[in-house]
């Protein structure tokens, strides 16, 4: 494989998300792309689509248990071996319903886990070999994350996990003079597969926030809000007063 | 439920809209369904609208499967849109062979209403260039189908407005350009017997030939299109338009008489001055409206029409005046007035709408009864020329015109999937 060429691994690239950040990073040509998900099928057919579209460029697919520290571990390694990543993209996730998770507490875990603890043990996993040679983890959070609120709390506290794990990663790597960036994105409400069906009112196109993200990832900004008018909402959100919040049926 | 409208924008409906990713789960959630496929909902009229019942989206089904860059053949996902094949193309040196007036639309919609473009006389209609599609029933079956593959499932699907099945993927042959360039040409007419002498003299050396008629003139004058790829070094590639929208829905059509006679003298003056030579980028010259965001809007909150047919060319002068003469009584019409001759080539399609002839489509801001009334002036001529209306375009022919105009309805309702139905298939077939 030519050195020349820009390395990205998506982690959770089956993801409508992910897929739309893998098609603007192809358009450019050049890279050597290395495909994480759970579902071999769905991987070869995104690795199909972005042959075609990325001229020049290679696709790699591995499966992988998302819920197993050591089988996370033994990927990341397996990545690296391959060749240094100058990107790692970390995208999985599922919408849970909320009502679910308060009666079944295996639904709870679950989407702790697959939304949390899974993405966070990923960059963990990749800052490790990275943060010697530098480069970009973009780790996809979520607004949702920011306060929790009735309508979505556990996904929200999975999200929250996210958040404070990459600022405090962030911190690590500012006090090292680490080269590696640490990009956390938080898209608001999305039209993909997984809001499918929620009214599509108010939903962000999702070529939309791939580009957001992709420009973010590129630039290596600490946080990026997709699309940019939640981070005024969720400033606002964030500072109202409990009597005020809990009057909001949000 | 949500509300779906076509881009006429002539009403909404309760839809359960259920969107689909990729094309296992769309031949999963087909088979044993009921409902019809929708791709961009760039059609005009009722023929991707199914009122209180499903929809599946296919636009989720965006994936490329192969591409040869040396032969030039394409396989993809139904969903995929024309820009995207384009823009992915182009890089290698390939096009698609025919497009309509707009790159939004999927590769299943441009199929199912089998589209064609300004170059019709050279190189026929969408469907001529589809080598092989897979078709997923209700019934559960999995169908491939092509010109020499299960011929007649392959007739039935071209123009087959997505009642034999859901089309879930497609291989298509490109052309090979020497780039993005066009030498275009802009001749300004006087009348109808121009606009003939022009398209007769012109398809033998012009690729794409197009005109815009005056439909307040009343006598057919317009301005004549023509256009031909071109080998012209590289400008730079992207044309690097930043896109408008027409951000609302104005209480009232901003097309009306009064705009429009405006509207049409300048724009006839404007390009009679600058007729003659130039150079276009493809995407600017043959999409222009794709770079004005839900220019449907203008019309209005009460939406509109486009009228478009076909008239054999014996026939064809003669109706064409008779047309327009008819539009300019009523004092109705639009800007968006295309006048073309189709080549004498034969649609693979049972129910495609290309046939040698000419065609004239106009857009009419819906006023209720007024408009109905200039329909049936309009059908009465297409009907005596021996015409038909374009499905793709369509929210109101009679019944009688569909099937005078289509003569292998018969036919084609062998192949008909009686899970599929839509507002378009209920009004003219009955189900």
């Amino acid at each position: 494989m030519p050195d020349s060429l820009q390395r990205i691994v998506i982690v959770g690239a089956t993801s409508s998300i992910a897929e739309h950040c893998a098609r603007l990073w192809a358009a450019k040509g050049g890279v050597a792309f290395t495909l994480v998900g759970r579902d071999a099928a769905r991987l070869e057919r995104v690795a199909a689509d972005l042959h075609v579209r990325g001229a020049g460029s290679t696709v790699t697919v591995r499966t992988a248990d998302f819920s197993d520290p050591r089988a996370i571990r033994a990927l990341a390694d397996a990545v690296v071996a391959e060749g240094m990543p100058h990107q790692v993209l970390i995208a999985h996730g599922s919408l849970p319903d909320q009502q679910q998770c308060q009666r079944d507490l295996d639904a709870a875990c679950e989407a702790l886990d697959v939304n949390g603890v899974s993405p966070v043990l990923f960059a963990e996993a990749f800052a490790g070999h990275m943060e010697p040679v530098g480069g970009v983890i973009t780790i996809i959070g979520s607004v949702a994350g920011d306060r929790g609120r009735r309508s979505n709390y556990v996904y929200g506290a999975a999200k929250g996990l996210v958040t404070r794990y990459a600022q405090g990663l962030q911190h690590r790597l500012a006090g090292s003079g680490s080269a590696l960036k640490v990009v956390l994105v938080k898209p608001g409400p999305t039209a993909t597969p997984m809001t499918a069906h929620l009214p599509q009112r108010g939903l962000a196109p999702v070529e939309q926030v791939a580009r957001l993200i992709v420009d973010g990832a590129n630039a290596g900004k600490p946080v990026v809000y997709a699309p940019g008018k939640w981070a005024l909402i969720m400033m606002v959100i964030r500072h109202l007063p409990a009597v005020v919040f809990n009057k909001m049926n949000i | 439920m949500v509300k779906v409208s076509s881009w006429g924008r002539l009403d909404s409906h309760e839809h359960d809209l259920v969107p689909l990713a990729d094309r296992d789960q769309a031949v999963r959630a087909v088979a044993g369904g009921r409902g019809l496929p929708q791709g961009n909902a760039r059609s005009y009229g009722d023929v991707c609208l199914n009122p209180d019942g499903r929809l599946w989206r296919m636009t989720g089904l965006d994936r490329f499967i192969a591409f040869d860059p040396g032969t030039g053949r394409l396989r993809c996902e139904a969903g995929v849109l024309l820009r995207d094949i384009q823009r992915m193309s182009i890089v290698h040196g390939w096009l698609l062979p025919v497009t309509p007036g707009t790159q939004m639309i999927t590769v299943g919609g441009a199929i199912a209403n089998d589209v064609h473009g300004k170059n019709h006389h050279v190189l026929g209609s969408f469907g001529d260039h589809v080598l092989q599609l897979r078709l997923a029933r209700t019934d559960g079956r999995v169908i491939d189908c092509g010109p020499d593959l299960e011929a007649g499932w392959f007739a039935a699907t071209v123009g087959g407005m997505g009642l034999t099945g859901v089309i879930v993927e497609a291989e298509l042959q490109l052309r090979r350009v020497a780039g993005p360039w066009l030498v275009t040409d802009t001749v300004p007419y006087r009348n109808l017997d121009e606009f003939f002498q022009l398209a007769d003299t012109s398809e033998a050396g012009w690729e794409q030939t197009v005109s815009w008629v005056d439909c307040l003139s009343g006598i057919g004058r317009g301005l004549f299109f023509r256009a031909n790829l071109a080998a012209i070094p590289d400008r730079g590639a992207e044309s690097g338009r930043k896109p408008k929208r027409v951000p609302f829905v104005p209480p009232v059509s901003l097309v009306n008489g009064l705009s429009l006679r405006a509207f049409n003298e300048t724009y006839f003056r404007a390009n009679t001055l600058k007729a003659g030579y130039a150079v276009a980028h493809f995407e600017k010259y043959t999409y222009p409206l794709d770079n004005l965001h839900d220019w449907n809007r203008m019309y209005g909150p009460r939406g509109f029409y486009q009228y478009q047919s076909v008239v054999p060319r014996a026939a064809g002068q003669a109706a064409i005046q008779a047309m327009l003469a008819a539009i300019k009584a009523s004092g109705q019409g639009s800007f968006l007035a295309v006048l073309k001759t189709f080549g004498d080539r034969t649609s693979r399609g049972m129910m495609s709408f290309p046939r040698p002839g000419v065609t004239l489509a106009l857009d009419f801001p819906n006023r209720g009864a007024q408009t109905a009334a200039l329909f049936e002036r309009l059908d009465a001529i297409v009907r005596d020329a021996g015409g038909r209306i374009y499905a793709a375009k369509d929210a109101r022919m009679p019944r009688d015109l569909f099937e005078s105009g289509y003569p292998r309805l018969a036919e084609f309702l062998q192949y008909r999937d009686p899970g599929i139905s839509s507002a378009m298939s209920r009004r003219l077939i009955g189900s």
